[in-house]
C-alpha cells in the first residue's frame, strides 16, 4: 500500500502515488522529459547533473521555470 | 577616418563577447513565436532577452516554447529580471536562470520600484548587482539615467550600463540625452539605451550621442507591422552608428558658406 506524498509545485500542490521519488521521476510524472526547465526545491536549485539522484520529499515546495518572451 | 575596412571591425564587446550588431531586442508582445522570429531575424540581432517564468504544469507534450524557434546556439540570450522589486528576487531568478540555460551567465539585471511606472529601484539594482558578480555573473544592468549610480555600477563591475530612455514600455523617446551623454563621456563599459526608444529616428539619435548599443522590445513587437519596424530599427541603428563614427558638422544659427560656388554665376 502506497502512502501518498504532497508537494507544491509552482504554488499548487499535488499528490503521488509514491513515499519519495528522484527528480528524474518526478519529471516524467509532469511529462517535461523533453522540455528545457530548471528546478527549485525549497529555495535551493536542483542541478540537472543530480537529476537521478535528487530524492523529493514529502512536503517540498518546487518551483520550475522555463524562458518566455519577455523584454 | 573610419574607413570600410575598419567599419567591418566595428564591433560591439561585452564582458569579452563580440557581436556585430548593436541592436538588442526583447521577445515579449509579439502575436506568436513566429512572428517573433521573423522580426528577430529581420532585426539582424544576436541578442535576444528572455523573462524567466514558472512552467506550465500538464500543458500539451508537443506544445512549442520560445527556445524551438530561437535556438540558444544561434543567439545569446539576455535572460532578465523582470517583475522583481527587490535585490533578492533578482538573484534568485537569475540563479535559476544560469541553470536554465547550462551555465551561460551573461544576464540582465533589473529591479524595479514601482508597478505603475516601471522605474528602476537603483538601491536594489546596487546590492544586486554586487552580489550576482561575486556569484560569477556578467552583469548587464537596467537603470535610471542617473550618471552617478550608473558609474557605481560599472565601478561594481558591471559589463554594460543600460540607462533608460524613458519608461519601459512607453515609447517616449530620449527624454534626457544630455544625462546620457554625460553617462557616455564617464564610463568606458558599454552604454546601451534601453527602454523609451519608440521609433526608428529614437534609435538613431541614442546612436548618434554615441551609445554603443540600444535594447528594445515594445517599439518592434506593438508596431502595426512589427516585422517592417525590425528592418527599420537595423538600419536606424546602423544609421545613427555610422553618423556617429562619421562626426558630425558643426551647427550655425545660420551660414554664409553655400554648397554651391560663389563665383561663375551668369551676368
Amino acid at each position: 500500500m502506497y502512502s501518498n506524498m504532497k508537494i507544491t509545485i509552482n504554488g499548487n500542490i499535488r499528490e503521488f502515488g509514491y513515499e519519495s521519488m528522484t527528480a528524474d521521476q518526478l519529471i516524467v510524472e509532469l511529462k517535461l522529459t523533453s522540455k528545457r526547465f530548471a528546478i527549485e526545491r525549497n529555495g535551493e536549485i536542483m542541478p540537472k547533473s543530480l537529476f537521478k539522484q535528487f530524492k523529493i520529499n514529502d512536503g517540498d515546495c518546487l518551483e520550475i521555470v522555463g524562458a518566455v518572451g519577455g523584454g | 577616418m573610419v574607413d570600410k575596412f575598419e567599419m567591418n571591425k566595428d564591433e560591439l564587446i561585452i564582458a569579452g563577447r563580440l557581436f556585430r550588431s548593436r541592436l538588442l531586442i526583447g521577445t515579449g508582445k509579439y502575436r506568436d513565436f513566429k512572428e517573433t522570429r521573423a522580426a528577430i531575424d529581420q532585426s539582424a540581432s544576436e541578442i535576444v532577452t528572455v523573462a524567466i517564468r514558472r512552467t506550465n504544469i500538464g500543458q500539451n507534450e508537443n506544445e512549442q516554447s520560445l527556445i524551438d524557434f530561437l535556438p540558444p546556439n544561434e543567439f545569446t540570450y539576455l535572460p532578465n529580471t523582470a517583475g522583481c522589486y527587490s535585490a533578492d528576487d533578482a538573484i534568485r531568478t537569475l540563479h535559476l536562470a544560469r541553470e536554465l540555460l547550462d551555465g551561460h551567465n551573461l544576464v540582465k539585471l533589473e529591479v524595479l520600484g514601482d508597478p505603475k511606472t516601471l522605474y528602476p529601484n537603483v538601491v536594489e539594482t546596487l546590492k544586486a548587482a554586487a552580489v550576482l558578480i561575486k556569484d560569477g555573473f556578467d552583469v548587464m544592468v537596467y537603470t535610471s539615467d542617473d550618471p552617478i549610480i550608473a558609474k557605481q555600477l560599472e565601478d561594481i563591475g558591471c559589463c554594460a550600463i543600460m540607462p533608460l530612455a524613458s519608461l519601459i514600455g512607453s515609447g517616449m523617446g530620449i527624454l534626457n540625452p544630455w544625462n546620457l551623454e554625460i553617462i557616455i563621456d564617464t564610463l568606458s563599459v558599454p552604454v546601451i539605451v534601453d527602454a523609451g526608444v519608440g521609433t526608428a529616428s529614437d534609435a538613431a539619435i541614442a546612436m548618434e550621442l554615441g551609445c554603443d548599443g540600444v535594447l528594445m522590445n515594445t517599439a518592434i513587437a506593438t508596431a502595426r507591422d512589427p516585422i517592417m519596424m525590425a528592418g527599420a530599427m537595423k538600419k536606424a541603428i546602423e544609421a545613427g552608428r555610422e553618423s556617429f563614427l562619421a562626426g558630425r558638422m558643426s551647427k550655425k544659427f545660420y551660414s554664409a558658406s553655400p554648397s554651391s560656388p560663389v563665383s561663375g554665376l551668369i551676368k
